[in-house]
């Protein structure tokens, strides 16, 4: 057992997945000798050398089209976009191909690889560093979408994500890369894919999130206790498909939802998750349902990004504003 | 002080002339009657089989369909170069590649019709179904030639793309990458002269599409690609040059669209007659017949035992076709994932007919 970061826990995850499958092949931009511009890579390509751990050229949809060739062609690629900004260009082979190969092969030829990418704002980065765009992902039938929150997550999500016989984008929340260490178990276990996990339990009211906002989350749920309000918390994990079953017994536990997301409000995944509760368990509600969620703006720079960024007292007033509704 | 740095040249490989006189010395295999044979069997049934799938269309039984009209010696001569473990990674116009390589009739007709166990292909089990968005299909064969590469296979992942597809990113981007990783992958460029109404000449200012293969660091050349030998020639070369570990090649094929785009397209709207019909007295099959009768003893019987063979293969294909009954509505959610998920069974359960 060791204290790992959640960017160490992906290396982890990375080693043993090379470690223990020949068909295991890593490349991207940067992610040989450089180890990755965040160091996940860090060391493999010594381990495993460069036919294993590639340097590819600046082309994103390469990358991810190469993943696509080669996972139908019985290897596990896991390929790596430095950046969500940059993982548009690759957009298309998601949606055309990597999604649909099963579909459109009826089973003949598959498409288990991993896409990975860091994502989301946090870190002052340069532009176009910092967006959520997970929902237009999420959207994307065929496709699994999956974000770790914490390091013990970041391990056993990659792992199984990697070993995962269809296609996974597998997105980093880069702010928390560093941001804590947990116990890692480099045992080669992985958790499961398409479940949400509980983080906390409460009786009050469900909040809903995942990646780096699961801190802020569990940051006002701690607040909102030493008010005597009990918060449930629940990180996702798997954005696609949704484990529904998970949100809605929460809520029919606590009547009260509050969804909270880095990506811009409109037609984000929050959307996705108070319509599913509309739908089937409205009932159980005792207040609206509520979204704290990114404006509906461009991106900020790093000056004004703070001011967009949901944050734990944004949290704790939705939540107060449930609990005073009726 | 300028130094010069590089230069290039581009080759044109042809061996009949549109006349189906032979330009020169032929390659060795075009001295075997059954080899060449083959490679005209092949074609005539890809017309066949062509001829059939507009008729379908025309009559409303078949979806919109991309003729290949004109173009069957590419994708016969590339395909009859091709090793059975090679990959094949075909656009949506390159049946000819795709019959020769042993996908069947009726399965084409399956996809063309609307049904997706159409690229459940029998035959090549590892070759790529059609591929429609343009040039997607290049970084597939990149991914392809490195797991053959890494799995030492000594397999050949080989695409075929239209001119239109020469100016995608997509292209650009694989072709450097399979000159930069020395992969064994072979692109094919079926120069039709005609992305739906843009002609080659306004697609790109390029001498040759050939070339673009020298910005990538690797060997690009042409054929003339109504002419079966010359593709089977230069592609059967870029394959033996891909197995050695010596990389990839780009090979433009130049010939041009006697039909359609697609069903869906008039032509008429943007190119005249004249220039079609000028085109018909190079296309690939008389030329090729006309060679077989002089050089092979190629008889008036074989001809229309050939042609009739063809045609009843394809009425045939066509009646098990529209024999095949539809798949349960339900199948569009049985090979989404291997597993479906939870959620997903609710709405699987909502089209189930059964």
């Amino acid at each position: 057992m060791a204290e790992l970061t959640l960017v160490e826990a992906v290396r982890a995850a990375l080693g043993r997945a090379l470690e223990e499958d020949p068909k295991v092949i890593l490349f991207g931009e940067d992610v040989g000798i450089d180890g990755g511009v965040f160091r996940a890579t860090d060391g493999l390509v010594q381990r495993y050398g460069f036919d294993r751990v590639r340097d590819t050229p600046l082309s994103e949809a390469l990358i991810a089209g190469m993943a696509v060739g080669a996972a139908a062609h019985g290897m596990r690629p896991v390929a790596e976009v430095q950046f969500m900004g940059f993982i548009y260009p690759a957009i298309d082979q998601l949606v055309n191909h990597a999604s649909r190969l099963r579909t459109r092969t009826r089973g003949r030829l598959t498409c288990p690889m991993v896409l990975r990418a860091p994502y989301g704002g946090g870190i002052h980065a340069p532009e176009h560093h910092s967006e959520s765009t997970e929902s237009m992902l999420a959207h994307i039938p065929g496709l699994r979408v999956v974000v770790p929150s914490s390091p013990a997550r970041a391990y056993g999500l990659l792992l199984a994500a990697i070993r995962d016989p269809d296609p996974v984008v597998f997105l980093e929340p880069k702010r928390i890369y560093r941001a804590l260490r947990e116990d890692v178990n480099d045992d080669g276990t992985a958790l499961p894919l398409d479940q949400a996990f509980l983080l906390r339990e409460g009786s009050d009211v469900t909040l809903v999130t995942w990646g780096a906002m699961v801190v802020e989350t569990l940051e006002a749920a701690s607040a909102l206790a030493g008010r005597g309000i009990q918060a449930e918390v629940i990180d996702l994990a798997t954005l696609k498909p949704l484990d529904t079953a998970t949100i809605l017994a929460s809520v029919a536990k606590t009547g009260r939802c509050v969804i909270v997301h880095e990506a811009a409000m409109t037609a984000g995944l929050g959307a996705e998750v108070a319509a599913q509760i509309a739908e089937r368990g409205l009932t159980s509600l005792l207040a609206p349902v509520r979204r704290v969620a990114g404006y509906d703006t461009v991106m900020p720079l790093p000056r004004l990004e703070g001011r967009y960024m949901p944050g734990a007292g944004r949290i704790v007033l939705a939540v107060e504003d449930a609990m005073a509704f009726a | 002080m300028r130094k010069h740095m590089a230069s290039f040249e581009i080759d044109c490989t042809a061996y009949l002339n549109a006349d189906g006189a032979p330009l020169g010395d032929l390659p060795d295999f075009a001295g075997d009657t059954e080899t060449v044979v083959a490679l005209y069997r092949a074609m005539v049934r890809t017309r066949a089989f062509d001829t059939k799938a507009i008729a379908l269309q025309r009559t409303g039984r078949l979806g919109t369909y991309a003729s290949c009209l004109g173009q069957e010696a590419i994708g016969v001569g590339a395909a009859s170069a091709m090793e059975p473990g090679d990959v094949l990674l075909p656009s949506f116009r390159e049946h000819a590649a795709q019959l020769r390589r042993g996908v069947t009739p009726v399965e084409s007709l399956l996809y063309w019709g609307g049904d997706e166990r159409g690229s459940d292909f029998a035959g090549p089990r590892n070759d790529f179904p059609v591929c429609i968005p343009v040039a997607s299909q290049f970084p597939h064969a990149a991914g392809v030639a490195l797991a053959m590469s890494l799995n030492r296979e000594k397999a050949v992942a080989v695409a075929i793309g239209g001119d239109g597809s020469t100016s995608k990113g997509e292209f650009y981007e694989a072709l450097n990458l399979v000159g930069l990783w020395t992969l064994p992958a072979v692109f094919v460029i079926n120069n039709n002269q005609w992305a739906i109404s843009v002609r080659r000449r306004e697609q790109s200012a390029a001498k040759t599409l050939a070339q673009k293969a020298i910005a990538a660091g690797m060997p690009g050349e042409q054929a003339d690609g109504n002419d079966v030998i010359a593709v089977r020639d230069a592609v059967s070369r870029a394959l033996a040059r891909a197995r050695e570990g010596a990389g990839g090649t780009l090979i433009e094929c130049l010939s041009y669209r006697l039909g359609d785009h697609t069903t869906a397209d008039d032509a008429r709207r943007y190119r005249e007659d004249e220039e079609v019909k000028a085109h018909w007295k190079e296309e690939p099959i008389a030329r090729l017949r006309a060679w077989l009768v002089a050089e092979h003893g190629w008889s008036k019987t074989d001809e229309e035992s050939l042609l009739r063979g063809a045609a009843d293969e394809m009425d045939a294909a066509a009646e098990a076709y529209l024999a095949t009954e539809p798949e349960q509505a339900a199948s569009m959610f049985d090979h989404l994932y291997e597993t479906l998920p939870g959620d997903l069974t609710t709405q699987r359960a909502e089209v189930s007919d059964g």
